[in-house]
């Protein structure tokens, strides 16, 4: 196990603990920038889908993960942020500007969404961000004007400065927009985590009354997290909406929600890293099954194809067994391969041992 | 009389919203979590009564399949809690939150593929049978239901209050760990409330196939509009989660009447969430803050 | 001149009158201490002066502020810190963080200021990293800055919630049962801390405690409440042998 010496409090606020780290991020993203290069453009656009859920998860993430509010929503402020990207647009504003003003605007609404719901805490606050995210499903029939009612709204090109970015016409392009704005936005939740801001964020997910003791505003804590993870998840939306090229009521249905919450608790609660892990298998899965349809048809002649709906199975039984054997995620899971590896051959059995205890109520906040 | 004909059939919707409701309230009195899995239990259940009582399948009298559908799906959610649930017994609710979705995704994969996707409806003795009451005409289905729910709730009422299990319940409910201190096995305690609310969600299923067709995706939103229910109700009480129901079954009605379509679909949910933005803690609150 | 006075101050549940009509001065510079059976109000108070109760009736004035309507989230700010008597630690962070939110209060960027890193943003946090340090020494926490509190013994918790009430840089700290759970050699470091705090920080201490030894070690005034209601009011010594006070807690007609 190699020991880091510090010399100045410097070395704890930086992002990277040391050079070693930060090489390795440095790698992994000339990878991912080689990327198009590396593989097919079929893969490359199931890559560029799983950096929308990236984002998407992030956004999540500052929200369940970090700040301990659970929402079962979050599709409805993705949504949000697709319908108004694209009505920004279509009044003449360039991509550049409509993004971040739909981020703004999905945050700002999140945010004033949260002020009343956010009064209530766990299961309550679950339920009223479920019930929102089947509303927008009808709103967005009715708000006909802003969101082509049944019909949807195609997305227009993307225009930066004369180089047109279009899904399907300059796929590399396309890759590169998603890869920069996922950096942008880890960068952000990474410097937020290292902030007073993002403590108190921790403190109101622990403890909601200590916190006040020691000076949070609780309910502005809440309402920003929210608005904050509204906005990502807003910027998720938009490049959605661009990715599938046309929106309508149907593209963000409470499924979306809740495959959006279960992606941040397979990758692991509490952790950028989390949201990664979570994208990766919820993008990649249906691919995985597909391959493993051929493999079984061609192996040993078995047609599951013959069983609808066997992907949301395959991942109810992956987060059934995600809750039981490993709480903390894909993430937890890592950090103990890594300890075990680390301390070869010294680990010991128990090291990560849950205690088990009886419930306590939550019933009083 | 228009309004009284709609009133009646909104209660009788209402009353399977209640039921489930009531199903989500035993499960939450117990051990404070809440099933997501609810409405898929009710899904289930009205699958099981299919199999049981339709003629092409089972063949049994309605009331004799009825009982087995209960049973049934009472010893899978027993089986649930015992096998799947207690093992994170302890943990946060939010793992409970997580757990139940995902078991609702398996209920409905296993419905699909035992029973099919293509709706499917209760052949019932009374399918179709109409009461003329004064100018009201009643359909028998919607007046059984309504029986068989007030009967149901009053059977649970007596059961909470006045036997041993259902005060052990009360308890482990209050204060897990004192209630074990007192001698109440806790653990088996929440795996008898799972079957119980088994039983409740089949009955409510097996009502609402009597009423219209099933498949296997009904429970999700069917499960959302009890959750409604529940929350209107304040979670804690069983009375209040039946009330709930009602309310939502009513104004269901009256919002698909009267209201521009589109927004009637709203209704239920705009209800719930005015209701929990000025009563946090639901019409029947025991909402209290936290000691220091 | 008196930091905290407290007037007439009551608040009642219900029918339950858990504080009624309790009054008190805490002079600054000086420990004061609450004693009282359980259920008498003790925490009540702390939770009053906290804002996290509305009190029925009564008025808290701090330095010269009346703070009775105050928001429960200003009450560090204005130099008054607590801890808690079942330890309300935020488990999922280390030593440090959970100090460094003690701070929070001092912090100036904004949150976009955050989210950017921007000069601001560094410079707090080298600040608050510089006074949470000399606490951690003051307090003997180095061996512990970087552990989870989730791991930790009983009362080395004990401690870390002080340090991070010390964190917010009070004039007035509220330490609420400081001893309870701790075996006799941390209650006899909790009596040293607690005189350091006097002493070295200048701070003014007011505190519920049970433990009578530590009580009468480092307490400059006792007062004795029973049933929400103050009963005397005195040195250590004097509310000790005080009969009423005898009574109340054995219960024996005197």
């Amino acid at each position: 196990m190699r020991v880091h010496f510090k010399r100045s409090y410097d070395e704890d606020i930086r992002l990277f603990e040391d050079w070693r780290r930060m090489a390795k991020y440095a790698v992994l993203l000339a990878i991912m920038i080689a990327l198009p290069a590396l593989v097919s453009g079929y893969f490359l656009g199931e890559v560029t889908l799983v950096l929308i859920y990236c984002i998407a998860g992030m956004g999540l993430m500052v929200l369940a993960g970090h700040t301990g509010q659970i929402s079962l929503g979050h599709a409805a402020f993705m949504a949000i942020g697709a319908f108004s990207n694209l009505w920004f647009m279509d009044q003449g504003m360039p991509f550049l500007i409509a993004l971040p003003l739909s981020a703004i605007f999905t945050g700002v609404v999140g945010a004033i969404v949260a002020l009343p719901i956010l009064r209530l805490s766990g299961i309550y606050l679950a339920i009223a961000t479920l019930a929102l995210s089947i509303i927008v499903e009808d709103i967005a029939i009715i708000a006909e004007p802003y969101t082509g009612g049944v019909v949807g709204v195609f997305a227009p090109p993307i225009e930066f400065f004369g180089t047109m970015v279009d899904r399907y016409g300059t796929p590399n392009l396309f890759y590169w927009m998603c890869l920069a704005l996922v950096v942008l936005v880890t960068l952000g939740y990474a410097n937020l985590l290292r902030s007073a801001t993002g403590r108190s964020f921790l403190a109101v997910r622990d403890s909601e009354v200590s916190a006040r003791a020691l000076g949070v505003n609780v309910t502005r804590t809440k309402a920003l997290a929210f608005g904050l993870s509204c906005g990502v998840t807003g910027i998720a939306g938009a490049l959605y909406a661009h990715f599938v090229q046309v929106v309508n009521y149907e593209s963000f249905l409470v499924l979306l929600s809740i495959n959006l919450l279960l992606l941040v608790v397979i990758g692991g609660l509490g952790s950028i890293h989390g949201a990664f892990f979570g994208a990766i298998v919820v993008g990649l899965l249906p691919q995985g099954l597909s391959i493993l349809r051929d493999f079984l048809q061609g192996t040993v002649g078995l047609d599951i194809s013959a069983y609808p709906g066997l992907d949301t199975m395959v991942f109810a039984v992956i987060i059934i067994g995600m809750v039981i054997y490993e709480p903390l995620g894909l993430y937890g899971f890592y950090m103990k391969v890594k300890t075990q590896w680390q301390l070869f051959p010294l680990a010991r059995r128990d090291m990560f041992r849950r205690s088990k205890s009886y419930l306590k109520t939550e019933r009083l906040r | 009389m228009d309004a009284l004909q709609l009133l009646i059939g909104g209660v009788a919707n209402g009353c399977i919203y209640g039921l489930v409701a009531l199903g989500f309230v035993l499960i939450y009195k117990a051990s404070e979590a809440v099933n997501f899995a609810q409405g898929d239990m009710l899904m289930f259940g009205a699958f099981l009564g299919i199999a049981f009582i339709n003629e092409d399948r089972g063949d049994l009298p309605f009331l004799l399949g009825l009982v087995a559908a209960s049973l049934c799906l009472g010893l899978i959610a027993y089986a649930l809690d015992r096998f799947v649930l207690r093992a994170i017994f302890g943990q946060p609710q939010f793992a409970m939150v997580v757990l139940t979705i995902a078991l609702g995704f398996v209920l409905r994969f296993v419905a699909g593929t035992i029973w099919g996707y293509d709706p499917v409806s209760l052949e019932t003795p009374f399918a179709g049978e109409i009461l003329s009451l004064g100018g009201l005409t009643l359909a028998v289905a919607d007046l059984l239901i309504i029986l068989a729910t007030c009967g149901l709730t009053f059977v649970l009422w007596l059961f909470f209050g006045r036997t041993r299990l259902g005060v052990a319940m009360q308890a482990s409910s209050q204060n897990q760990m004192a209630a074990y201190y007192m001698g109440i096995p806790v653990k088996r305690v929440n795996s008898i409330v799972w079957g119980l609310s088994g039983v409740v969600s089949a009955i409510a299923g097996v009502l609402f196939a009597a009423k219209g067709a099933v498949e296997p995706s009904v429970g999700l939103l069917f499960g959302i509009k009890a959750f409604a229910a529940a929350v209107i109700g304040g979670f804690g009480s069983l009375p209040g989660a039946l009330l709930g129901g009602l309310l939502i079954g009513v104004i269901e009605q009256f919002a698909a009447r009267y209201a521009p379509s589109g927004y009637s679909q709203i209704a239920p949910y705009a209800l719930m969430l005015l209701v929990l933005i000025l009563r946090p803690g639901g019409l029947f609150a025991q909402i209290a803050q936290k000691k220091v | 001149m008196s930091l905290l006075s407290v007037t007439d101050l009551a608040i009642h549940f219900g029918g339950v009158k858990a504080v009624d009509g309790v009054s008190f001065d805490v002079q600054a510079g000086e420990v004061f201490t609450i004693v009282g059976p359980n259920g008498a109000g003790k925490s009540t108070i702390f939770n009053l002066i906290s804002r996290f109760y509305q009190p029925t009736h009564g008025k808290i004035v701090f330095d010269g502020e009346d703070i009775t309507a105050t928001p429960a989230h200003h009450i560090a700010e204005l130099g008054i810190a607590r801890t808690f008597q079942n330890i309300e630690l935020f488990d999922h962070s280390t030593v440090l963080q959970n100090l460094l939110v003690g701070a929070h209060t001092k912090r100036k960027a904004t949150w976009v200021e955050d989210v950017l890193h921007l000069p601001r943003t560094r410079s707090n946090e080298r600040e608050a990293r510089r006074a949470v340090e000399e606490i951690i020494d003051f307090l003997d926490l180095a061996a512990y800055r970087d552990k989870m509190i989730a791991g930790l013994p009983y009362g080395v918790r004990k401690v870390v919630e002080i340090a991070r009430a010390l964190a917010c840089e009070p004039r007035l700290i509220l330490l609420d049962e400081p001893a309870s759970g701790l075996s006799v050699e941390e209650t006899n470091d909790m009596a040293f801390w607690i005189e350091d705090m006097k002493k070295d920080l200048g701070l003014t201490v007011l505190m519920v405690e049970h433990d009578m030894s530590l009580v009468s070690a480092v307490s400059d005034r006792v007062l004795a409440v029973v049933e929400g209601k103050p009963l005397a009011l005195g040195t250590s010594a004097e509310v000790q042998s005080d009969p009423r006070v005898i009574e109340a807690y054995l219960g024996t007609a005197a």
